[in-house]
């Protein structure tokens, strides 16, 4: 019991939400009634008090490539349930509403693509599907979505949306954060760059793991990020949680984020970074597959984009 | 001993006390056959309990207070334990005790959580949930065995990682993270024995190891029975179902490919005997870390990492594959 009554719940991790269907939306931050195709405009940020409205994969992986042109890989891999689990619901159930609703495989969407005309890997998480969570699939995915970079000395980018690992699946979801983080060393140790992009919420497993493994770790403004959920540290500790806690703003401030970035902002900053990877240290070749790009082409566009910006 | 009574231990306490009291008399040769009669039995009776513990009975076993924590296997198995203390970044942190020791001679690095007995120590301890700095410590002292081509032995018993204010602040999702992908790069043997307690991350941040070996009446699990009730049933007293969802035992940890081998335990749970834990668990040791040192240091972290390549493959669906 605390001595003061807490004004409102705090930190309770933003809803998740979707593209806004209706022709008018109310932002869940500020309650400011918006017109919808502004929002979406907007890349679904709020032009009223810029907050981030989450985003499916498909639309992460759309606002992230040149001209939202992506090739989705590594398809047709599915969880078996593995423990035949069942609370409220089957699990089987679980999982074949949200291959129905998101349109995916599981909570992760793997794509090839260019940003910046630099050929990327992408594993975008879907937290429409069973709240983004890691179970085999997710695992599995990722981690070859890890190895195709490293094959192709290819950059990975991967955006965290997640609850964390997926107790539908025991502790084998437990062991697919030792199976990616494995794959990330290899990355590492091949000087493949990484960069982790941490969005509204990511906790649990996978921050745990490979969302806090980046050779640059950024986050979108306000993202609820941390190891374990705000309501869990309150039960634990008993008392009411700092205002801001565990949000990007925090995480920054305590050194555990390189930056925060703006959705509008990130594909500038990401095909940044990319150059600063990819340009003179290791040319960008031996991709060998269809992107056409190399190194002379993105150092013109490197060029191109300065005298413009 | 003041043991910890478990509830589906109370028809034993219950013989036990009558052998008690038939103790305390005048020995006569009447009763000293009842006590033999009972003790015969008591023994076949524990023996019947523990070998069909339900999931939800080992959790308990899995978490009893006199239960062997890692200095008590240091005590039994190693000697020359030499603590080193502190990540040299924040603190030290006693829920996770590393140091020097030698293992038959020879010299190696043990890692271990450490729970803490009494309430004075389990505060100390902070009953084994570790903060970061504690899992940047066992790092740093694995790094160091790495250096100087030590094997590792991890002993895991935690509920998991402090879910605390402090711990978020200073990285607990981060220093995890950078324990598991470290640790699949070491290049020396890594042994890993989860000998109570398997508590999610917190327990995979000094677990990814060349064989995972886990005592009989132990648990391994991505969240915690009452957790995962909470969550699933809003309702943390249906953990008993929940312990069951989750295949969190020895047995079903095997099956899953997840662990390599299961360490008998003394009837009636390693916290019965901790020596005899130990002599059981020793065996087990020797053998796990002969085979890894066969492996050349290139061979083991292929090796290690083909291991946990394969975990979830037993979950894995392909239709169709790209």
């Amino acid at each position: 019991m605390s001595w003061f009554k807490k004004e409102k719940a705090p930190l309770a991790p933003i809803q998740h939400s979707r593209m806004p269907e209706g022709l008018w939306t109310k932002c869940k931050e500020c309650s400011e009634i918006l017109y919808t195709k502004e929002i979406v405009k907007n890349l679904n940020v709020c032009p009223k008090c810029n907050y981030h409205i989450g985003l499916s994969a498909v639309e992460r992986a759309k606002s992230i490539f040149d001209d939202e042109r992506f090739e989705e890989i590594e398809t047709g891999l599915f969880s078996n349930d593995p423990l035949s689990f069942s609370d409220t619901k089957n699990y089987g159930d679980r999982l074949s509403r949200s291959k129905k609703s998101t349109g995916l495989d599981d909570a992760v969407l793997i794509a090839r693509g260019c940003i910046d005309g630099i050929p990327v890997v992408l594993a975008a998480m879907e937290y429409g599907f069973i709240g983004g969570s890691m179970g085999v699939v997710v695992g599995e995915k990722i981690t070859r979505a890890v190895e195709l970079a490293l094959e192709e000395r290819v950059p990975l980018i991967i955006v965290s949306r997640s609850g964390g690992a997926r107790m539908q699946e025991g502790a084998i979801s437990l062991m697919q954060m030792a199976k990616i983080s494995a794959a990330l060393a290899r990355l590492d140790d091949g000087k493949v760059p990484y960069i982790s992009i941490l969005t509204d919420p990511t906790t649990g497993g996978v921050t745990a793991s490979f969302a806090m493994l980046g050779d640059v770790n950024i986050a979108e403004p306000k993202a609820l990020i941390g190891f374990a959920g705000p309501r869990v540290i309150e039960q634990t500790i008993r008392q009411a949680l700092p205002p801001g806690f565990q949000r990007s703003e925090y995480l920054l401030e305590h050194g555990m984020l390189d930056m925060i970035v703006e959705r509008k902002d990130m594909r500038k900053t990401l095909g940044r970074m990319l150059r600063f990877f990819t340009q003179s240290v290791k040319p960008a070749t031996g991709s060998g597959s269809s992107t056409e790009t190399d190194s002379s082409t993105s150092r013109s566009r490197v060029q191109k984009e300065e005298s413009v910006s | 001993m003041g043991m910890d009574i478990l509830d589906f231990e109370a028809p034993l306490a219950a013989l036990q006390k009558e052998i008690e009291s038939l103790t305390g008399y005048p020995a006569d040769a009447g009763k000293e056959r009842e006590i033999a009669r009972l003790s015969t039995k008591l023994d076949e009776m524990r023996r019947e309990i523990y070998s069909k513990l339900t999931p939800w009975q080992t959790v308990q076993v899995a978490r009893h207070s006199q239960r062997p924590y890692v200095l008590d296997f240091i005590e039994h198995l190693f000697t020359g334990f030499v603590e080193i203390q502190g990540d040299r970044r924040f603190g030290e942190d006693p829920a996770i005790v590393t140091g020097m020791a030698w293992f038959h001679d020879k010299p190696v690095a043990v890692i271990g959580h450490q729970k803490g007995r009494d309430t004075k120590q389990k505060i100390r301890r902070n009953f084994g949930m570790a903060r970061p700095e504690g899992y940047r410590k066992a790092l740093r002292v694995m790094r160091m065995a790495d250096k100087f081509e030590r094997p590792i032995f991890c002993f895991v018993d935690t509920p998991g990682a402090y879910p605390g204010i402090e711990a978020e602040e200073r990285g607990q999702a981060e220093a995890i993270a950078v324990n598991i992908r470290e640790m699949a790069r070491i290049r020396v043997p890594i042994i890993v024995a989860v000998t109570g307690e398997g508590g999610s991350g917190g327990a995979l941040a000094v677990a990814v190891g060349d064989e995972i070996l886990i005592m009989e009446h132990s648990i391994y699990s991505v969240i915690s029975p009452e957790g995962c009730a909470a969550i699933l049933w809003k309702d943390a007293g249906r953990a008993e179902e929940a312990a069951d969802g989750l295949k969190l035992t020895a047995t079903d940890l095997l099956e899953l490919g997840l662990v390599d081998r299961i360490v008998p335990e003394p009837v009636g749970g390693a916290h019965t005997a901790h020596r005899q834990t130990a002599q059981m668990l020793n065996k087990y040791l020797v053998e796990a870390l002969e085979r890894s040192e066969r492996f050349s240091p290139e061979e083991r972290v292929e090796a290690r990492y083909q291991k946990f390549r394969r975990m979830g493959e037993v979950g894995l669906e392909v239709r169709n594959g790209s």
